[in-house]
């Protein structure tokens, strides 16, 4: 089990390296020079080259990025030009606030996912079955910043039952995890139902029903817990959706999450804080995935045998 | 005298009288079960012999009433267990004899336990489901008759895919005779197993159900089992009983066609250079069965008057045929000696 | 005497079992309802894209300001309402589907070729190129799409064709692992080996008998793809990051409705609804597709 966990931190390290290169190197390539923009107005190009020179702002785009990497381990990722304060301290500030509307969004989701998706399995090809696969279907399919959108002018604008933004209790929470988890609950829908379209087909079921068990406790003891089983090991997968569903949502909702901030970061061409948002939020994000996928591998006792081996 | 009071007389476990099951497809109606008949004595050990698709499975769903629903119609004269009336139960009353008064083990051990739930649990549902107990002393139970089918008791916290094949099967017979049945049916119950394991299993199934005095349906292609374990044979073909009668008729006595095709393509140990003779041909397409007798195309004493429909014919206070051909005068079939 | 019974050259046969396959998936296919309405839909919306184009006139149609019609809801003369320089929302739409479908469609095609060649090469050597291969396809699909997107426009500046590329490299790594997927069964079976063993070139193999496998499951990652295609790049014009104003397309319609969305609902609403039309037809199809070309995964 430990070499499991182990053999999955070090497979991490190459691929966090290899997303901050690119989103490092991606950034730099943008126009524009953030020492110019940092340089007093009036500055020479040889005061220029100085501050670039003390920023470490010098040198190959490499030099730069293991400059960078090097602060980073420190928890140094420069300085906001447009807010004046540290990155780091900026995206600590912001990252709860989306981690709650992706949790958020995925209890959500599972909250219509789940009931959704057995009610088609067990209505196999009638309405029911039909509705919601269509329902999920066009969930699916609905661009999440409009949903929310449809969402504010209804919920908010209209019956001016809910906040339209902010993050000011658990109200303001509402819309924006009902928005991203209805994009999500599409997916498990369809997941949750033709994993109980599987199971609904397996022989334990009859020998159940042989035993004299209930058909509702055939459906909701015998075969949810089988069911069950795809969702759980998709909940990694649907963690990096949400996680990456946020970022649109924050902005519609505004939602002081690091979506929103990294999206300003880029209208207000903050390449520094830019970077390092990205870079942090895809780091945190994958590590968040990771330590779900360990904490099933402890919980299921099947995925433990399979990585013992 | 009624036929309840021959039936009464009899001491009657099981009364099937004209089962038909078909099952509605896009591809047509599949007729699985046409007309059966079917009476065991309370105690009797009842063989059900045929090829695959001959209807042996359908018809013990059907008597559990399990065949699903759709695309199956289950259409019958009388179905009575123990002098209960099956047919005419409610839902509610249904779970109450499935797993109490008949339970049935399944064919694949593999596929037939729930994975998620450990073996001790699976066989204590059953007695907390119908024994009017705790749940700890279901569990005790569950562990007394793991012992029984010879598994130690402290596996029962462990899940299927921790066991064997062979120990599957034993838990699944755990399973079927925890709340001691009046009617066992087995489906295959050694088919998916090695040939040793197969006849532990027997053995303890065979111990067992003289222990509870249990009556039994041994579904099976394989007459080696018939002959070890049971009382009476039916040979199904087609959906129907052909031949039925003491394993002594049967096996001895052989009336109908189709039995003997099944003995002569049996091999001969004492004569291993005679050749095998299989039955020609294929079973009748179940979408299209023939209006007369569903053997004829095969059969090689087929005449004119096979196309009529069929009747059963009693040779002997227990022995019944399903075939015309006795009508003609001095007709017997020639069954290979062995 | 082999070559008297042969009653086909191998070429017939296949071109032959091609024709079948093509007209079975097509048998299986026109079976799903749904799967025929998103077929039916899309083609409408590929019509209409084009007749738009010939119709209405950039300048004077599409981005000319007229302000005395301005703010109209939705009326018989601008069926779909006029928006703040008064221009109407209807005709802005039908032109504007030409964004969508084609970022959707081409940054596909490059993703799909991209990723498709990579998993294939990865699926078919193995070992350390197929260990390379998959790690860079975990650093890519590690980022978020959105965030991919944006740092991808920031680095190359806005236009619909660094949108293309944009997108298409997104999915790169879902094309290359669905190719890896299917090549695995196939790579050690024997025929691949005696095709080996007999001196074909290792090209001809994975185009002749591995790409073969591997079709099905890419093609439906096609029709899926530009669904996925078309939402993400709404979503970067979205943010002001996608296809630049005043170029008609739907996710910055909806950016610019958004603006007046307490009074003028309807210049969030119809935009908006373009574009989930426009994805469920192509996830409609991905579906009937699915389920055409692989009738034992159907449910």
């Amino acid at each position: 089990m430990l070499r499991y966990i182990i053999k999955r931190i070090l497979m991490m390290i190459p691929v966090l390296l290899g997303v901050s290169f690119v989103v490092y190197y991606l950034m730099d390539l943008a126009p524009g020079d953030i020492v110019a923009q940092m340089a007093p107005q009036d500055a020479t190009p040889e005061q220029i080259e100085m501050l670039r020179e003390e920023l470490g702002m010098n040198g190959s785009v490499f030099e730069r990025y293991f400059r960078y990497l090097g602060n980073l381990v420190k928890g140094d990722l420069g300085m906001s030009l447009s807010q004046k304060r540290p990155v780091m301290e900026l995206f600590l500030e912001r990252f709860p606030a989306t981690v709650e509307l992706a949790f958020g969004s995925i209890f959500v989701a599972l909250l219509i996912s789940i009931p959704l998706g057995i009610a088609a399995a067990t209505h196999h090809r009638t309405w029911l079955d039909g509705t919601s696969m269509v329902t999920a279907m066009i969930g699916v399919s609905m661009p999440s910043f409009w949903l929310g959108l449809l969402l504010i002018m209804l919920f908010a604008l209209k019956l001016g039952w809910l906040p339209s933004g902010g993050r000011e209790g658990f109200v303001a929470l509402i819309l924006p995890a009902l928005t991203l988890g209805a994009n999500q609950a599409g997916n498990l829908t369809r997941i949750t139902r033709s994993s109980m379209l599987d199971v609904i087909r397996q022989d334990y079921l009859r020998t159940a029903r042989a035993k004299g068990v209930s058909e509702k406790q055939v459906i909701r003891k015998h075969a949810l817990k089988n069911a069950l089983i795809p969702i759980i090991t998709v909940f990694g997968s649907t963690l990096g959706n949400a996680f990456g569903g946020a970022i649109m949502i924050e902005t519609v909702f505004s939602w002081p999450g690091v979506g929103r901030l990294t999206v300003r970061a880029i209208n207000d061409r903050d390449m520094t804080l830019a970077t390092g948002c990205i870079i942090m939020f895809t780091m945190f994000m994958t590590l968040t995935i990771l330590l779900v996928d360990i904490a099933y591998a402890f919980v299921d006792p099947r995925i433990k045998a399979r990585y013992s081996k | 005298m009624s036929e309840k009071a021959i039936a009464k007389e009899r001491d009657l476990i099981l009364d099937v009288k004209n089962l038909n099951v078909r099952f509605e497809t896009d591809d047509g109606i599949v007729r699985a079960v046409n007309g059966l008949d079917l009476q065991i004595e309370r105690g009797h050990a009842i063989g059900l012999v045929g090829e695959t698709g001959a209807g042996k499975t359908t018809t013990a769903l059907a008597l559990l009433r399990l065949v699903p629903d759709p695309p199956g119609v289950v259409e019958c004269e009388k179905l009575e267990l123990d002098g209960r009336d099956v047919l005419g139960m409610s839902i509610k009353e249904l779970e109450k004899v499935r797993g109490k008064d008949i339970s049935m083990i399944f064919q694949d051990p593999m596929t037939a336990l729930n994975p998620v739930f450990t073996v001790g649990d699976q066989i204590a549902e059953s007695i907390f489901l119908h024994e009017n107990v705790s749940y700890v002393e279901a569990q005790k139970r569950a562990v007394a008759m793991l012992e029984l089918v010879g598994i130690p008791g402290e596996r029962a916290g462990e899940y299927p895919h921790q066991f064997s094949g062979g120990m599957k099967q034993r838990v699944v017979i755990a399973i079927a005779l925890a709340c001691h049945p009046q009617l066992l049916i087995a489906d295959e119950p050694t088919t998916a197993l090695d040939v040793t394991i197969q006849a532990q299993v027997l053995d303890l199934m065979k111990n067992l159900r003289e222990q509870y005095k249990t009556s039994l349906i041994m579904i099976t292609h394989d007459l080696g089992i018939v002959a070890e374990i049971c009382d009476e044979v039916a040979v199904m073909y087609a959906g129907n009983v052909v031949e039925k009668g003491t394993l002594e008729d049967v096996f001895n006595r052989t009336k109908h066609p189709y039995t003997e095709g099944l003995f002569n393509s049996l091999p001969n140990i004492r004569d291993r250079k005679a050749m095998l003779t299989p039955i020609k041909g294929l079973m009748p397409d179940p979408t299209a069965l023939p209006e007369g007798c569903p053997f004829s195309p095969r059969c090689p004493y087929a005449g004119d008057d096979c196309a009529a429909p069929q009747v059963i014919r009693s040779i002997s206070e227990t022995h019944f045929v399903r075939c015309c051909a006795y009508d003609r005068p001095g007709f017997h079939i020639e069954r290979k000696e062995r | 005497m082999e070559t008297t019974r042969r009653k086909f050259t191998s070429a017939e046969l296949q071109q032959y079992k091609k024709r079948s396959m093509f007209s079975e998936v097509w048998r299986n296919y026109k079976k799903s309802p749904s799967a025929m309405i998103g077929l039916v839909i899309i083609i409408i919306i590929i019509i209409a894209a084009i007749v738009a184009q010939f119709v209405y006139d950039y300048d004077t149609d599409i981005v000319q300001q007229n302000i005395k019609e301005r703010f109209q809801r939705p009326n018989a003369e601008h069926l779909l309402g006029t928006d703040q320089y008064g221009r109407d929302v209807l005709t802005r739409i039908l032109y504007g589907a030409k964004y969508s479908l084609s970022v959707g469609i081409v940054s596909v095609a490059i993703s799909c070729v991209l990723g498709s060649s990579l998993g294939l090469i990865a699926g078919y050597y193995g070992g350390f190129t197929e260990n390379l291969i998959l790690r860079v396809c975990e650093v890519f699909a590690g980022i978020p799409s959105v965030l991919l997107g944006i740092a991808i426009m920031s680095a190359f500046g806005q236009s619909i064709v660094v949108l293309m590329f944009a997108i298409g490299l997104v999915y790169v790594p879902m094309f290359a692992r669905t190719a890896r997927a299917a090549v695995l069964p196939v790579r050690d079976q024997e025929y691949i080996e005696a095709a080996r063993v007999s001196g074909v070139g290792d090209l001809k193999i994975i185009f002749g008998h591995v790409l073969p496998n591997a079709m099905s499951p890419i093609i439906v990652q096609v029709t899926m793809g530009v669904a996925n295609g078309i939402l993400t790049a709404s979503s970067l014009s979205f943010l002001g990051l996608g296809v630049p104003v005043p170029a008609p397309e739907w996710g910055a319609m909806l950016s610019n409705g958004r603006e007046f969305i307490r009074d003028y609902g309807y210049l969030t609403l119809f935009p908006g609804l373009a574009i989930m039309i426009t994805v469920l037809v192509f996830n409609l199809m991905g579906d009937g597709l699915r389920d055409a070309l692989d009738p034992k995964l159907k449910q």
